[in-house]
């Protein structure tokens, strides 16, 4: 336990510098949007950085300078009109900067039009349902078995003997590298929230209504993530996991998942 | 009228405090009744920081320990609720109670029986609140937020926690009427309203946006309600109504919510730092303005809690930027402070520390605010730790921190004995401290994409969870300690108080014999120098 | 009389907030096992509304004791006052959440559901066919076809009554003014009566709405905004027709002087409010 207090600290302290178990910012991501967002994330950071550090310099000097000594009187000043004209002026100046790139990503990110591939995800308590649009494939995504013994509360498996804890699926989605997928989420029960970190996106699924929202993932790659909505019991048991596929590769997954082929193997 | 039966009445009217029990259950006297909203919130704050802790008795390692899921859901859902409910806005307006009258001049709040009907009905709510954990079904689960469809899955529990909140928002309502009837007529007559102390100012303001957003909340649960007994279809979109709907008009009453949760605290730090820098406060009046303009802006950006709902893109850039736009007046308020603070002589007293504490670590989470108003960014926070992080920076080491700041300011002065110095620097320390071993890590979790509102998680944040647990439960036992310093103090323990209590303060309050008598001021006092006021 | 002027005025200790606390209790207690199928929660929550009624002719009676013998002065009176007006303003903040449900569907939700905005595929994929018009049940057709509220009609001879309630009120407050007290008592009680005449009405639209329009709280949005506003403003006119008449029976008993009449302002005050909502409500729910 010392030694993760201490490391805490040490994490406090050197902060960018994350070792594999020890993540302590946003993901980059393998999306051109998710890079973007990392960079606002990163960016607006930054200005709290240095608006934080000359803040509680001024402070601290303040507080070291000015505490009570000895034959100190103290001043009388109740107002300056500059003083309040300037700092009401720099913020919003501040704020002016890190309004526009944002708006900017923001734009992007909502351009759903001219995808290379539909993606229609419905959310059941608690698992996902996939269905590629124009294509006849079409299936559950559940938590793995392996982590659905290990979670119950009897079990007597440490979680940490299990591989990708809570962030496994039996049926993962599958989509092509460098493709614009289109996703259109919605729920059969109560509201739901589509998470992947590293592609930088979120949207949450409303029982009848159909969000769109869309990626391009650069990277091939398996790509971890969670439901981001309250929606019961189980919430915390039904992640997402996306595996992004050379376009062969893809191809032939998508085959294989035709229903003539999944008649001999059925399930995975 | 003949005066001989005015006397009559006068004897019956200026009584001390009654005996036993039905000092309580009939009170009319403001500091009775704040005294009680005081006990009411630390045994609120008590119970819900004990869910809180088996909250964290649960995260402290990945897999489950001790409770079901749905029992977590319950635990985080009546936490909110009552650390929200029960232990903030109790609190303040215990505070409120106290000292507004004292502050303007008057004798006691404008509408007392009033009063005391807005306090009772408090308990009773929290009961039936509480007593939905033994009903089948269990507690409701939904979290504070009580979003439809989720939310009429419910149990029994379902009507009773609709009808607490009626009653919550009956009590709030209430009472913020009486705040303001006292402090727009009940001031002393040459207190004009920009010579009010900007405690008496944050709750006036405080008192508008509980007017205005505590029917709309009423409204929204009466339409859960009448959608899960009656057949509505608000929520329902089959019936043309939509689940978001509740979303927007719930956070139309969350978001003003929270600034009612924290304008008080702005208010409790005006008067205090002031008072330990020995400097009158720095530009009172654009305080007021600033508070004013927080309160306005508090309406129109309720949607950055729902960037993800797929709000056509007009609506997501101007609720970014009317959000971000919080930051300024917000910033005016804490560079006055600084400003307040500049060149004054200070000495750091426990009340001092707190409020010096708050203008760091509120900032702090004043910036993940400000991070979070970038859409873009918010789609990565959104619903996961870094967002439970920014609001415990502004909840605890913001409003908790400034109610404790409160007490050890004015205890002297309601008690008529100080309270233990070291005993209460000790607490503060130990509460600094620990706060930020619990909350500042949620950042990292919620970075790396831990979501929030789940019993468990995966291996990878088992580090920043652990050490999260041991902070929550270092910050909860240090509690125990001002729970000690407080009883101590009021038993008169401590040394007597002298009625200015600190060095030279400014304030009617201060005028006042400590303890203070039972009816603050039964003539009007002449507000005279103008530096009474700071 | 000065001496009442010039000193604070502080009430005695009352033992009606608690009463009225575990009416309230009791009232919403039982409301909740009533609506969870217990029969017994009916009965408790019928003894909170007659611990509450207790409550609230108790605790009026004090006031209207203590006002009578003198005891309030200027300052008590602006207290009131100032009460009174902000209570109503939480009243309307009450109602706009139903006006911005109302607007909401309107103008959101409905034509999103028809493929407006974003919603697209919302159109497409889910619900295929349907063409947003107002007034509507929505997609799946809840509570099945039914017929549409008209605004003219008896809603409109409902509007007549108010508007003439809102005059015969204000000829009463004149007449108070003027110490004309049998006018007074005429007008007043034509006004609760013209409120009680608007409450049987308004009781005989839902019946035929029910029974020969089959629009019920059922029927999707339109019948759910349509039975929420009018309903929660029939019950305000009630309570406000209540009002009046515990006035009218005060005047019978020749309380209120030219120059203190604050409860009747404060009746008054309310039924304006009433009046006003529904003309809010008369153009938006069943005009526009
Ligand atoms: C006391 C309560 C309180 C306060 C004061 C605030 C203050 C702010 N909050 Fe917070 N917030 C909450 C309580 C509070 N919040 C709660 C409870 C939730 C979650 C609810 C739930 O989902 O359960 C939440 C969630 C929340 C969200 C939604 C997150 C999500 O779910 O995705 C957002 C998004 O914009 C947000 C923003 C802000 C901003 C911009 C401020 C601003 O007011 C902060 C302004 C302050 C500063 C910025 C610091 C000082 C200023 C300066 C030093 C000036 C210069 C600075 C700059 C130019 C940057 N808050
Ligand atoms: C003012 C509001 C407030 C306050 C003060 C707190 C205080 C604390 N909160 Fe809370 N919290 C919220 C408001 C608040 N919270 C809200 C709004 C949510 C969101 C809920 C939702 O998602 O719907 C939340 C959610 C929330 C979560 C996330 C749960 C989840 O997403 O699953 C966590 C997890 O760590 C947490 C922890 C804590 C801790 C450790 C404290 C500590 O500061 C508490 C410290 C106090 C004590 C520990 C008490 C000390 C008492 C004892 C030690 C003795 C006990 C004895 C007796 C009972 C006799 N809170
Ligand atoms: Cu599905 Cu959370
Ligand atoms: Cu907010």
């Amino acid at each position: 336990m010392l030694r993760k207090v201490y490391l805490s600290v040490i994490g406090l302290l050197g902060a960018s510098n994350a070792s594999a178990d020890w993540t302590l910012n946003m993901p980059r991501g393998v999306t051109e949007l998710s890079a973007e967002t990392y960079a606002l994330h990163m960016q607006v950071f930054y200005w709290c950085c240095a608006i934080g550090v000359l803040v509680f310099g001024v402070m601290i000097y303040s507080l070291i300078r000015h505490r009570k000594s000895p034959g100190a009187e103290p001043a009388t000043f109740s107002h300056s009109m500059k003083a309040e004209v300037i700092w009401t002026t720099i913020p919003i100046i501040i704020l002016l900067i890190l309004v526009v790139p944002s708006a900017r990503t923001l734009i992007k990110l909502e351009d759903t039009r001219k995808p290379d591939m539909t993606i229609v995800a419905t959310a059941y308590q608690w698992r996902w349902h996939y269905r590629y649009q124009g294509q006849d494939v079409a299936f559950y995504s559940s938590l793995a078995r392996t982590s659905g013994v290990a979670r119950r509360l009897d079990s007597s498996i440490d979680p940490f003997t299990v591989e990708n804890y809570l962030l496994d699926v039996d049926n993962p989605l599958v989509v092509p590298v460098g493709r614009k997928v289109r996703l259109l989420l919605t729920s059969n029960d109560v509201v739901h929230s589509w998470w992947v970190p590293e592609l930088a996106i979120k949207k949450d699924a409303i029982p009848g209504f159909m969000n769109e929202t869309w990626f391009k993932a650069d990277v091939v790659g398996t790509y971890r993530g969670q439901c981001a909505e309250l929606c019961g019991m189980d919430h915390g048991y039904m992640p997402i996991v996306v595996k992004v596929l050379e376009p062969q590769a893809y191809a032939a997954w998508l085959a294989s998942r035709q229903p003539t082929a999944l008649q001999s193997a059925d399930t995975n | 009228m003949t005066s001989a039966v005015m006397d009559a009445h006068h004897s019956e009217e200026h009584h001390g405090p009654a005996k036993g029990i039905r000092r309580w259950l009939y009170a009319t006297n403001h500091k009775d009744i704040g005294t009680m909203y005081l006990v009411l919130s630390l045994v609120m704050f008590l119970t819900g920081g004990a869910m809180a802790l088996v909250i964290r008795s649960e995260l402290f390692q990945p897999g489950l320990q001790f409770i079901a899921p749905n029992v977590f859901n319950q635990l985080t859902t009546m936490h909110a609720l009552i650390m929200v409910f029960g232990a903030v806005m109790p609190a303040f307006v215990g505070l409120a109670n106290w000292m507004i009258p004292m502050m303007i001049g008057a004798p006691d709040m404008a509408l007392p029986r009033m009063n005391n009907w807005s306090f009772w009905i408090l308990p009773f709510a929290f009961l039936m609140l509480v007593a939905t954990f033994f009903m089948p079904g269990g507690a409701p689960a939904a979290g504070w937020t009580m979003y439809p469809p989720l939310v009429l899955q419910t149990g029994d529990a379902f009507p009773y926690l609709i009808f607490s909140v009626h009653l919550l928002g009956i009590s709030s309502i209430m009472g913020a009427i009486n705040i303001i009837v006292t402090i727009v007529n009940m001031r002393a007559p040459d207190m004009s309203l920009l010579k009010m102390p900007m405690f008496v100012w944050t709750w006036l303001i405080t008192a508008y946006l509980l007017l205005a957003v505590m029917p709309v909340l009423a409204g929204a649960v009466t339409m859960l309600l009448t959608d899960q007994f009656f057949g509505t279809s608000f929520f329902l979109a089959a019936g043309g109504g939509d689940p978001v709907l509740f979303q927007h008009i719930f956070w139309f009453f969350g978001h003003p919510e929270v600034y009612i949760l924290i304008l008080p605290a702005f208010g409790v730090i005006s008067e205090i730092i002031p008072t330990f820098s020995r400097k009158p406060l720095f530009g009172h009046d654009s305080m007021v303005y600033a508070a004013s303009s927080i309160a306005f802006l508090s309406f129109i950006v309720w949607a950055h809690h729902m960037f993800t709902v797929g709000m056509p893109l007009t609506g997501q850039l101007f609720f970014m930027f009317s959000t971000m736009l919080i930051a300024v007046p917000t910033g005016v308020k804490l560079f006055n402070w600084i400003a307040t603070m500049w060149r004054g002589t200070m000495t750091f007293e426990t009340p001092m520390l707190f409020a010096i504490a708050i203008l760091f670590l509120f900032t702090i989470g004043g910036f993940s605010g400000i991070m979070l108003a970038i859409v873009p960014a918010d789609i990565q926070y959104h619903d996961s730790y870094f967002v439970v992080a920014h609001f415990h920076y502004v909840l605890v080491p913001g409003s908790i921190f400034a109610i404790m700041a409160a007490v050890y300011y004015w205890l002297p002065k309601w008690s008529g004995h100080m309270y233990n110095e070291s005993l209460g620097k000790l607490h503060f320390w130990l509460s600094a401290v620990f706060v930020n071993v619990t909350f500042f890590p949620m950042h990292f979790l919620g970075l790396a994409g831990m979501p929030r509102r789940i019993p468990d998680y995966s291996t990878q944040f088992a580090d920043f969870n652990s050490i999260a647990s041991v902070g929550a439960i270092g910050y909860g036992l240090s509690q125990l300690l001002f729970v000690y310093v407080v009883i101590q103090c009021v038993r008169g323990k401590g040394a007597k108080a002298t009625s200015e209590v600190w060095d030279n303060p400014k304030g009617l309050e201060w005028t006042l014999p400590s303890p203070a008598p039972y009816h603050s001021f039964e003539v009007p006092p002449k507000v005279s120098s103008e530096s009474a006021f700071s | 009389m000065t001496h009442a002027e010039d000193r604070y005025y502080v009430p005695q200790n009352s033992h009606w907030p608690i009463v009225g606390s575990v009416g309230l209790f009791l009232l919403m207690v039982g409301a909740s096992s009533w609506l969870n199928g217990s029969d017994a929660g009916f009965w408790v929550m019928m003894s909170g509304v007659a611990v509450v009624i207790f409550m609230l002719a108790g605790w009026f009676s004090t006031v209207i004791g203590e006002s009578i013998s003198g005891r309030f002065n200027q300052q008590v009176d602006m207290s009131f006052r100032m009460g009174m007006f902000w209570f109503i303003f939480s009243e309307v903040m009450f109602f706009s959440v139903f006006f911005g449900a109302l607007f909401y569907s309107r103008n959101m939700s409905i034509p999103w559901l028809g493929g407006d905005s974003n919603n697209f595929f919302t159109n497409l994929l889910l619900w295929g066919g349907y063409e947003s018009t107002w007034p509507s049940n929505g997609p799946g057709n809840a509570g099945g076809d039914y017929e549409v509220m008209q605004p003219f009609g008896l809603p409109l001879i409902n509007t007549v009554i108010l508007l003439t309630s809102s005059v015969t009120l204000t000829v009463a407050h004149h007449a108070l003014l003027a110490s004309k007290r049998s006018m007074l008592k005429v007008f007043l009680a034509a006004t609760f009566i013209l409120g009680f005449i608007f409450v049987f009405l308004q009781a005989q639209e839902y019946i035929h709405a029910y029974h020969e329009m089959n629009l019920k709280m059922t029927t999707g949005i339109y019948g759910s905004t349509f039975y929420m506003l009018t309903g929660f403003h029939g019950m305000h006119v009630t309570i406000g027709a209540f009002m009046l008449s515990v006035i009218w029976l005060r005047t019978m008993k020749g309380h209120f002087t030219p120059r203190h009449h604050f409860a009747f302002e404060a009746a008054a005050w309310y039924w304006h409010f009433v009046d006003v909502v529904w003309l809010a409500l008369y153009v938006f729910v069943y005009w526009m």
